[in-house]
């Protein structure tokens, strides 16, 4: 009766990589936090493409607080590889770069537009009125060219 | 595609893994032996069998492609062993999110000049047209958390299918370059026939 508690007690907390390798799922497995075993999905994607010893290498280099994330990428790039077995994740690159260059040429073409509409509308307002005399800044009256005392054509 | 299965020149795997250029080795047409980090990355991170596994599946024709875009992939990961592509990724969708609403902006003053709400001083507004916004392809990675691996369906249509239930990449990654020495992209090829 003890040999099987033990049993159901390591077969019902290994994570999903030691289940899928069958063996013992240690305290300090470096996969169990990362690859529960309700998901076995996951692991299967990224060993598909990686290999768990290189996924075991890869989070052995870095900081345990940068691993989630990590392995959230892999699963992330594994999944885009299965989508599309040539491209993979380079492909949505390659189309998001093509996104910006259309969109940036669009926008420019908008601002521009806007720009000619602008210079319209600035054209189109009413000059002042002759009537009234412009005061320049340094207080003296001018009364246009039409002013007889402006020598303008001097 | 050089060969370089001759007796005296290996490819660059054969040379990595020290053992000898078969004739009809698989790798040799796409590791040349003067790229030998292409392999040394694409070795790092998938491994020589899971590489020759993914090859075999495909057509020889999209093998070239499929190498360069491993390459480009091992290369993104040993210069970001966390984010790797998905770096690159989070931060030209940001660009293209950011366009989109100067886009947005642009045509909303069009459309208030079409409306006469902005006066032009033009004799006729019927002619101005709003630029239409570029296709929502790729956005569009559903709008979730990493973990959420149920993401739904992201939109499609466009230049590119985005890929199903795809969670969208990380928000708060920093930027990352992706022009880099290896399998360049530039500035974006023409859709997924060009790498």
């Amino acid at each position: 009766m003890n040999r099987f508690h033990k049993l159901d007690k390591m077969t019902s907390t290994r994570c999903a990589v030691c289940k899928y390798f069958r063996r013992r799922c240690p305290p300090d497995c470096i996969f169990a936090p990362y690859f529960p075993n309700n998901d076995p999905q996951k692991f299967t994607c990224v060993h598909r493409f990686y290999g768990a010893s290189n996924i075991g290498k890869m989070l052995e280099e870095m900081h345990v607080h940068l691993r989630a994330d990590a392995v959230d990428s892999l699963y992330y790039e594994a999944k885009c590889r299965i989508q599309d077995p040539v491209y993979g994740c380079v492909g949505i690159i390659s189309s998001l770069h093509q996104q910006i260059q259309i969109a940036q040429s669009q926008l420019a073409k908008a601002q521009a537009e806007l720009s000619f509409l602008d210079a319209n509308l600035a054209a189109a307002e009413p000059t002042p009125n002759h009537s009234e005399p412009l005061v320049q800044p340094n207080g003296v009256v001018d009364h246009g060219l039409d002013d007889p005392l402006n020598n303008w054509f001097y | 595609m050089a060969s370089s299965s001759s007796y005296n020149s290996p490819c660059a795997a054969c040379k990595f893994l020290r053992r000898k250029c078969m004739p009809g080795c698989i790798f040799a047409p796409y590791f040349p032996p003067e790229e030998p980090q292409k392999f040394a990355n694409v070795h790092k991170i998938f491994g020589a069998s899971n590489v020759t596994k993914l090859l075999n599946d495909i057509l020889p024709h999209q093998r070239e492609d499929a190498v360069n875009s491993l390459a480009y992939e091992a290369e993104a990961r040993v210069r970001d062993p966390v984010y790797g592509c998905v770096g690159a990724i989070t931060f030209l969708q940001r660009q293209v999110d950011r366009l989109q609403k100067e886009l947005d902006a642009a045509n909303a003053d069009l459309i208030r000049y079409a409306c006469n709400e902005i006066p032009s001083g033009l004799p006729h507004m019927s002619s101005i047209q709003p630029i239409t916004p570029p296709q929502r392809s790729i956005d569009h990675y559903p709008n979730r958390r990493i973990g959420d691996i149920d993401g739904g369906g992201g939109g499609g249509g466009g230049f590119y299918q985005s890929p199903p239930s795809f969670p969208y990449p990380y928000a708060n990654h920093h930027q990352w370059n992706p022009s880099g020495s290896g399998g360049n992209l530039g500035g974006g090829g023409g859709g997924q026939g060009n790498m």
